[in-house]
């Protein structure tokens, strides 16, 4: 599904070097959990494959399934099937929130030569999506996450995920800012969408979200680099010794 | 004193072209007013007043020439069922027009009162223009009352059942335009009145409204497609107690248009919002200059002004909120701001408090900026592309003074129409 080779990338600006050559594999079906400590380019990973700006990358590829990803716009990567829950949903004033998924919906059918869906069929889709994750009609017609709560914002991510039903689904750090009941409802929502032909990429710092969203495979990453890779043992060896053991055993 | 000699020859130019119309209640109003202008001269680019647009091309003795302007689509309003009012070149349409009756409304030309030695018009024709000049002078108002040819004064004694539409068309490249409406709305009495259509090729209109005591107006209107024109606008309103009047202007392209708005709120209470979404492309001016004196105690004002500019375009904000002295418990708004969708254009904002009264609260902003690049990449990253992200960022900037419109379905047709544009362009 995702395919990162050798990826290096660096800031435009300062000339500084994030990532230092990472190798990821992600299969269908599949849900790989990358961990690491603060500043180890975990969300560079994530803004650099679906294409933010301010970054160059300077080696290295990243396909999904076997389409060259940093060539395309954002737009074309989205429509391409790919999708990142941001660890800072933004907010978007002037905008509603039922426009702005269904512009996004209707943009991808259309980049993909699909038929776009009608206002009916769209609002069933997004009520019935809506009420799964707790998401009442009156969030729906707010602004874009303006005036939403960390969680509320959190729970809107995976409703947009839910409707967009993108292959490849990049978890940036969602559970930061959620209480317990809202992390459930949310692994919830992302479980729900769990299927053979869906991959999950989940970046994460703690193993507690890794209890609700079971992971296939754990990677620990520092300093740019993909230092370790193993199951969901990984994650309880991190959340019991820290990173430090890991650091020490790759040094 | 007497007017710097530019000024003079200036003003002289021009009134050498223009004679006063006949008139019989209002000819009193216009010579005063013609005194007035004598006095004030016409406005030169050193005046404060006009600092950031030049006045040139409206105080020459001939008008430009301007191409007339087929839109190739339906008027804007063109589905609202309204009382129609057509100027063709400043000149009232009879035809055009629908009969001048309406349940809840008296409404005659200007030129018809004229004949009459005593009508309610006389009370207001010239008056409300005339307190408008302290501490700024507004001569292009005075010139108005002066030499408007035509215009219609409306009486709203009750609540007509559907909108007053004024309707301008543009026929003779060279047309200069003066028009003059008076509009008095009686206690308890709700109105709304619709502005529309290209003028002229120069259009210089003066409307003065007078709302009684829990009178209530609303103003809808719309200027644009027409890339040439030319046009001062004043609007002098006066607000009684539990009085409101709500404003809004959509303004498209355009080279010169300036609108002032004159509100003196003088009974406690009143409320008067005064809104502006503008959009400009290239060799384009817009300026809003507002004027918003509290004079009562317990009123509320809001100045809601928003420009789009790109390729060049300039937009210009002059507002000011005046708090006179036991002007107790005012609450005023202020806000412009512009998305400058390019490097090339540049919006110049004079946003004024000047409040005499201890107990206010009034706040007022102003920004110009561009795109936000963190909503645009959200938006991207969920498949919308660039151009149609940028649009729909664009539209939410607009928002906040398109919601000023109380009417949700002339918003709609308001916010297609910029839609329209935006799809226009590339």
């Amino acid at each position: 599904m995702l395919e990162i080779k050798n990826l290096h990338v660096k800031l435009e600006e300062e000339d500084k070097q994030i990532l230092k050559g990472v190798d990821l594999t992600v299969e269908a079906g599949k849900v790989h959990a990358i961990m690491g400590p603060n500043g180890s380019g975990k969300s560079t990973l994530s803004y650099v494959l679906s294409g933010r700006d301010g970054y160059e990358v300077t080696e290295g590829s990243a396909q999904l399934e076997g389409v060259d990803l940093l060539e395309m716009e954002p737009e074309e990567r989205a429509a391409a099937g790919l999708f990142l829950a941001f660890q800072y949903p933004v907010e978007i004033p002037g905008v509603g929130n039922m426009t702005f998924l269904r512009t996004a919906l209707n943009a991808q059918r259309k980049a993909r030569g699909e038929e776009e869906l009608s206002a009916a069929d769209f609002l069933k889709e997004v009520r019935a999506k809506a009420k799964t994750l707790k998401i009442d009609a009156d969030m729906l017609k707010r602004p874009v996450n303006v005036g939403f709560s960390g969680g509320e914002k959190k729970r809107n991510e995976i409703l947009q995920m839910a409707m967009l039903e993108p292959k490849m689904c990049i978890l940036d750090e969602t559970d930061s800012g959620l209480d317990v009941d809202a992390m459930k409802l949310v692994a919830e929502g992302v479980n729900a969408l769990r299927d053979a032909g869906r991959g999950f990429l989940v970046i994460t710092h703690y193993q507690r979200l890794l209890d609700h969203i079971k992971p296939d495979v754990v990677h620990i990453m520092a300093d740019g680099r993909i230092i370790k890779t193993g199951g969901p043992e990984l994650a309880l060896e991190v959340e019991n010794n820290g990173y430090a053991d890991i650091l020490a055993e790759v040094n | 004193m007497a007017l710097p000699a530019q000024k003079q020859t200036a003003t002289e130019a021009l009134l050498s072209s223009l004679h006063l119309p006949e008139a019989g209640c209002t000819r009193a109003a216009r010579e005063a007013a013609l005194a007035r202008l004598r006095e004030m001269g016409v406005p030169g680019r050193r005046d404060e007043y006009w600092k950031y647009t030049r006045p040139d091309s409206l105080i020459t003795p001939d008008a430009p020439r301007a191409a007339t302007f087929e839109a190739g689509e339906p008027m804007m309003f063109d589905a609202v069922d309204r009382l129609k009012i057509v100027f063709v070149d400043g000149v009232f349409d009879p035809e055009a027009s629908d009969p001048l009756e309406l349940e809840g409304v008296q409404i005659e030309r200007i030129e018809d009162i004229c004949c009459k030695d005593i009508h309610w018009a006389k009370d207001l024709y010239g008056v409300l223009e005339a307190r408008g000049h302290t501490p700024v002078p507004r001569p292009l108002a005075a010139l108005n009352t002066a030499f408007a040819a035509d215009g219609v004064a409306i009486h709203v004694t009750g609540t007509p059942s559907k909108p007053i539409s004024l309707i301008y068309q543009h026929a003779s490249e060279t047309s200069d335009a003066i028009l003059h409406h008076v509009i008095r709305v009686e206690s308890g009495a709700v109105v709304t009145v619709l502005e529309n259509g290209p003028a002229a090729s120069r259009f210089n209109k003066c409307m003065e409204i007078d709302i009684a005591d829990g009178g209530t107006l609303h103003h809808v209107r719309a200027q644009g497609r027409d890339h040439e024109r030319r046009a001062v606008t004043h609007m002098f309103t006066r607000l009684g107690e539990g009085s409101v009047y709500k404003s809004f202007t959509l303004t498209v392209n355009g080279v010169l248009t300036r609108n002032e708005q004159v509100v003196e709120l003088t009974g406690d209470d009143a409320v008067a919002h005064v809104a502006g979404a503008c959009v400009g492309d290239g060799d384009f001016l817009h300026d809003d200059t507002v004027f918003i004196t509290h004079d009562a105690v317990g009123c509320e004002s809001r100045q809601v002004f928003k420009k789009v500019l790109r390729n060049g375009a300039t937009g210009v904000f002059q507002g000011k909120i005046l708090v006179k002295p036991g002007a107790q418990k005012t609450d005023g708004y202020q806000i412009s701001q512009s998305l400058l969708l390019d490097d090339d254009s540049q919006f110049l904002a004079k946003p004024e408090l000047e409040i005499y009264a201890d107990d206010v609260a009034c706040s007022h902003g102003s920004t110009s900026g561009a795109i936000d690049e963190t909503a645009l990449f959200y938006l991207r990253s969920r498949g919308v592309p660039l151009k149609e992200a940028t649009d729909l960022l664009t539209l939410a900037f607009l928002a906040e003074a398109v919601d000023e419109v109380e009417d949700k379905s002339l918003a709609e047709d308001i916010v297609s129409r910029l839609e329209g544009w935006l799809a226009r362009r590339s």
